[in-house]
């Protein structure tokens, strides 16, 4: 009887665990939009809107899977066969990366929407703590001996590259081009930081709870984010002299949207970001948006004005150089840090 | 002659003779260290776990759970231990049948390789699966070729879970079956009944509790299990989290009060296995093998 | 009646379902464990020996091997002592509420890792429950190492009192008793007659709560600070390079780990042997 009785239980629990897979999934598209680590909340917002912005056009229901982590990592998962319909990383190297790798996108995908395939940009700041105790006013502060910098790897991470090279920006501008006395600031930075984090957030998460560092060098998404999620009592912004125009860009992936069928919504998705209601929750959200016109005005106020130099400037010459010469093994990035102790 | 068969209950009968007891300011000692060691260790955390889940209210508990990505994460879990646990199931039957009635060189050594899934840390329980289903794994091409997802897809889940929980159930029937011998079953077999009947008719019930005992382990070990998902599960929202996964993405989205009542479903799970498990130590202690090892 | 001639490694017996039982056991057991494994152990040596070694004693490996090992054994250490006392107290006294709470002893293995690290780094946090008074007083839990050894101090106690329990009901009272008329006072006989023969025991206990330690990872994820060389744990660095997609050294440090934990599995069967032959069991 007790045989029977656990029988029972367990063709109960199979029938129940069955019951999502025999519903009507089939009226329902989902899309996997594999995005990088701080942009959690920007697509819970964009998903709903999209979602019922969708249902209202053609009276389809369509749900947004995420899947968030450290640019490069996501990168690789999709290479690896994470089945993505969208990406939308931090970076067009790691987008190119897929490209190349699986051909699942075309080599000229940058083209195929406005801005270089860029409906928001964003740049690097710094997030102290209330009061400043380190007094920290600049990149200049970040290399002095005693100070603790957190920022996130750049092996895993699109953020991370970004705050390095917003670091090799600054210097290349500061030592008008000396490139031995560039490498020597980034690497005194670099020794300054105690732990690196897989993603920004992570990164984020370490500095403001677990309280370790006194400066976290972000995007500046995450630390509008921060102040207004983690208190704006405990942490205070500031913006360096010089930073980066920093880019993250989206693409289709062709490749499984042909396979899944989803081709028409995923790019209707993506559309979607460019549009004055897509615009609208990019702003909010603390994104630059391409297009800021579309924006609420009081939201574009929030963001500072700051000099910003640009992945394509001479000094970097562009994705296709700086992720080989930076950040590949063996890299500028490795030589730079080695974990002292 | 000796206290071998003095059960605990018995202890509670006979006040023990003052030589074999300390002084009563050692007790009081002893047993104060004790209840402050294992309420700081043991009964703050969990107390945490529900008085956190429960903090912003009754209805955002509910609510908090009602969320699309949190019932889906619940139902994988369901899935995933509805799978592995019942064919860890199979195997332990299959595996203390074959060990326990049968004599044959290597027995012990084939105990020790059930054991092994034990030695080995989560993180890499689930590493073994990416190695040889991986895109850079062994069958990767093969894999890829066919079209079939394992990795950061559902089946590679299940299998780390299966990998984890492999010995759950063997080790609980194996020494009861061991200890049972063979004389029943040999005694049914020579009435003329057929192997399977004598299975389903004389084994079985000669140990269910000790295999309901393996399968309450194993379910729970199952639903809880953190590290090897997280290895294989690629995070997927909605897709591939299951619960513990999804604790620690609320967690990381800063909606601590989503990540606690998640956890707080996974500590009622914890305390139902703990009652299940009491209770059947308690009222059935000479079937089980659980007295006798860990 | 089975009238086939036996494999000369089995002995004859009239039940059946050898075969098919046997058959069954061996390919699920290859399937789900050996064979991954052995894949585990494959990459690992395509490394060569020389590449194998040169990532294993990688200083950053080494330290969060150290870490691991390290803090494991402290932790172990902690709960032997306090798992020892924990064990006398719920066999050998009466008090109110101690079915229950001995029904709780197993709870750190019932509940899942994540659960507890959530759990405890609310604890111990800088504004947690016990970290705000442990703070001001400069004792820093979380986020340190010793936020990691609270961790390894919650999932390992389970194992040093579920061993002993069984051990210290089983002993003989009228050893004690013959210690007492023979003159020896309590603390005497505590010390040199009862925890000799619980020794073994404690230190199958304490093995077990080492092994277990040593490859814990949800648990302390949350609580540790994750730096390296500092806390960053061995399991924790297999992630991180598996999410560099470093793929060899996430194998050798997982192979590093098993051939550990297998010393372990090792000890802890001589520990049982031992005390099987004297006392009869563990």
């Amino acid at each position: 009887m007790t045989r029977r009785r656990r029988l029972r239980s367990l063709f109960a629990a199979l029938a129940i665990a069955a019951l999502p897979l025999s519903g009507p999934a089939s009226a329902d598209t989902t899309l996997l939009n594999v995005s990088y680590d701080p942009t959690r909340e920007l697509y819970k917002a964009i998903d709903a809107a999209f979602a019922a912005d969708w249902k209202a056009k053609t009276g389809e229901t369509v749900t947004i899977e995420q899947s968030h982590g450290g640019s490069g990592a996501q990168a690789r998962a999709v290479i690896d066969g994470l089945p993505a319909d969208v990406v939308t990383l931090g970076l067009e190297a790691d987008i190119d990366a897929i490209a190349d790798k699986t051909k699942k996108i075309p080599a000229d995908w940058k083209k195929r929407l406005p801005n270089d395939s860029a409906p928001y940009t964003s740049t690097i700041v710094f997030l102290v703590r209330k009061g400043n105790p380190k007094g920290i006013k600049d990149w200049d502060d970040l290399v002095k001996p005693g100070v603790q910098v957190v920022t996130a790897n750049p092996k895993t991470s699109g953020g991370a590259r970004w705050n390095y090279l917003a670091a090799w920006g600054y210097a290349n501008a500061k030592f008008g081009g000396d490139q031995a006395k560039v490498k020597d600031f980034v690497t005194n930075l670099y020794r300054n930081v105690p732990v690196l984090d897989s993603g920004a957030r992570g990164s984020t998460t370490t500095f403001a709870q677990r309280g370790i560092g006194d400066v976290l060098i972000a995007w500046e998404n995450e630390a509008f984010l921060a102040l207004n999620e983690l208190g704006a009592d405990k942490f205070a912004m500031v913006v360096p002299s010089i930073s980066i125009k920093a880019v993250p860009p989206v693409a289709v992936v062709d490749g499984n949207v042909d396979e899944r069928g989803t081709r028409k919504v995923a790019e209707a998705y993506l559309q979607f970001l460019y549009s004055d209601a897509g615009q609208k929750i990019i702003a909010r959200s603390f994104y630059r948006p391409a297009n800021p016109k579309a924006a609420d005005p009081a939201d574009l106020q929030r963001f500072p004005s700051l000099q910003l130099v640009s992945i394509d400037d001479p000094e970097f010459g562009g994705w296709a150089k700086v992720q080989p010469m930076h950040f590949a093994d063996g890299g500028v990035f490795d030589q730079i840090y080695r974990p002292s102790n | 002659m000796s206290d071998a068969t003095l059960s605990t209950t018995s202890f509670v009968a006979a006040r023990p003779p003052r030589v074999t007891t300390e002084a009563f300011w050692v007790r009081a000692i002893m047993i104060g260290i004790t209840l402050v060691f294992l309420s700081v260790f043991v009964l703050l955390p969990l107390a945490t776990v529900f008085v956190e889940a429960l903090r912003g209210g009754i209805s955002a508990y509910f609510s908090a759970l009602a969320e699309r990505e949190t019932f889906l994460a619940i139902e994988l879990t369901l899935l995933v231990a509805a799978t592995s646990v019942p064919a860890n199931l199979v195997f332990g039957l299959a595996a203390s049948w074959a060990i326990a009635k049968f004599e044959f060189r290597g027995k012990s050594f084939l105990i020790t390789l059930i054991d092994l899934p034990f030695s080995v840390s989560p993180v890499t329980s689930g590493l073994i699966y990416v190695i040889l289903f991986g895109a850079q794994g062994y069958f990767g091409h093969f894999l890829k070729s066919a079209g079939v997802q394992i990795i950061f897809a559902v089946p590679g889940i299940v299998l780390a879970t299966m990998f984890v929980t492999f010995p759950f159930v063997a080790r609980e029937l194996i020494p009861i079956m061991q200890e049972q011998g063979k004389r029943d079953e040999e005694a049914a077999l020579s009435l003329g009944a057929s192997g399977l009947r004598t299975f389903f008719r004389v084994t079985l019930p000669n140990v269910k509790w000790a295999l309901l005992y393996g399968v309450l382990l194993c379910n729970a070990r199952a639903m809880g299990e953190f590290g090897a998902v997280s290895v294989v599960s690629g995070h997927i929202r909605g897709h591939t989290n299951t619960m513990p996964l999804q604790v620690e993405i609320l967690y990381n989205d800063y909606n601590y009060a989503g990540a606690f009542a998640v956890a707080s479903l996974l500590a009622l799970l914890a305390l139902i296995t703990l009652g299940l498990k009491s209770l059947l130590e308690w009222r059935f202690a000479g079937e089980l093998a659980a007295n006798r090892r860990h | 009646m089975q009238s086939r001639a036996a494999p000369a490694w089995k002995r004859p017996s009239i039940i059946p379902g050898f075969g098919l039982t046997l058959g069954f056991t061996l390919t699920y057991l290859g399937l789900i464990v050996l064979i991954p494994l052995g894949g585990l152990i494959l990459r690992s040596s395509a490394l060569g020996f020389s590449g194998f070694w040169a990532l294993a004693t990688d200083p950053r490996t080494l330290a969060a091997l150290k870490v691991s090992f390290g803090l494991s054994f402290i932790a172990a250490a902690i709960n032997a002592v306090f798992g020892l006392i924990a064990a006398w107290v719920l066999v050998r006294y009466r008090f109110p509420g101690q079915k229950l709470l001995d029904a709780f002893i197993d709870l750190p293995f019932a509940l899942p890792t994540a659960v507890a690290g959530i759990a405890l780094t609310a604890i111990y946090a800088p504004n947690g429950w016990l970290g705000q008074y442990l703070e001001p007083l400069g004792l820093k839990i979380a986020y340190t190492p010793n936020g990691i050894l609270v961790a390894l101090i919650f999932i390992g106690l389970p194992f040093i009192v579920r061993t002993l329990q069984p051990v210290m009901e089983d002993l003989d009272v009228e050893t004690e008793e013959a210690a007492a008329t023979l003159g020896a006072r309590r603390r005497h006989t505590m010390f040199r007659v009862i925890l000799p023969a619980l020794l073994p025991a404690l230190l199958t206990g304490f093995a077990l709560a080492l092994a277990r330690a040593v490859g814990e990872y949800g648990s302390v994820i949350f609580i540790a600070g994750n730096m390296p060389y500092v806390s960053e744990i061995a399991p924790l660095l297999i992630v991180m390079k598996l999410q560099e997609f470093n793929y060899a050294a996430a194998t050798v440090i997982a192979t590093v780990m098993l051939a550990i934990s297998f010393v372990l599995l090792l000890v802890i069967n001589l520990l049982q042997a031992w005390s099987r032959k004297r006392l009869g069991h563990v």
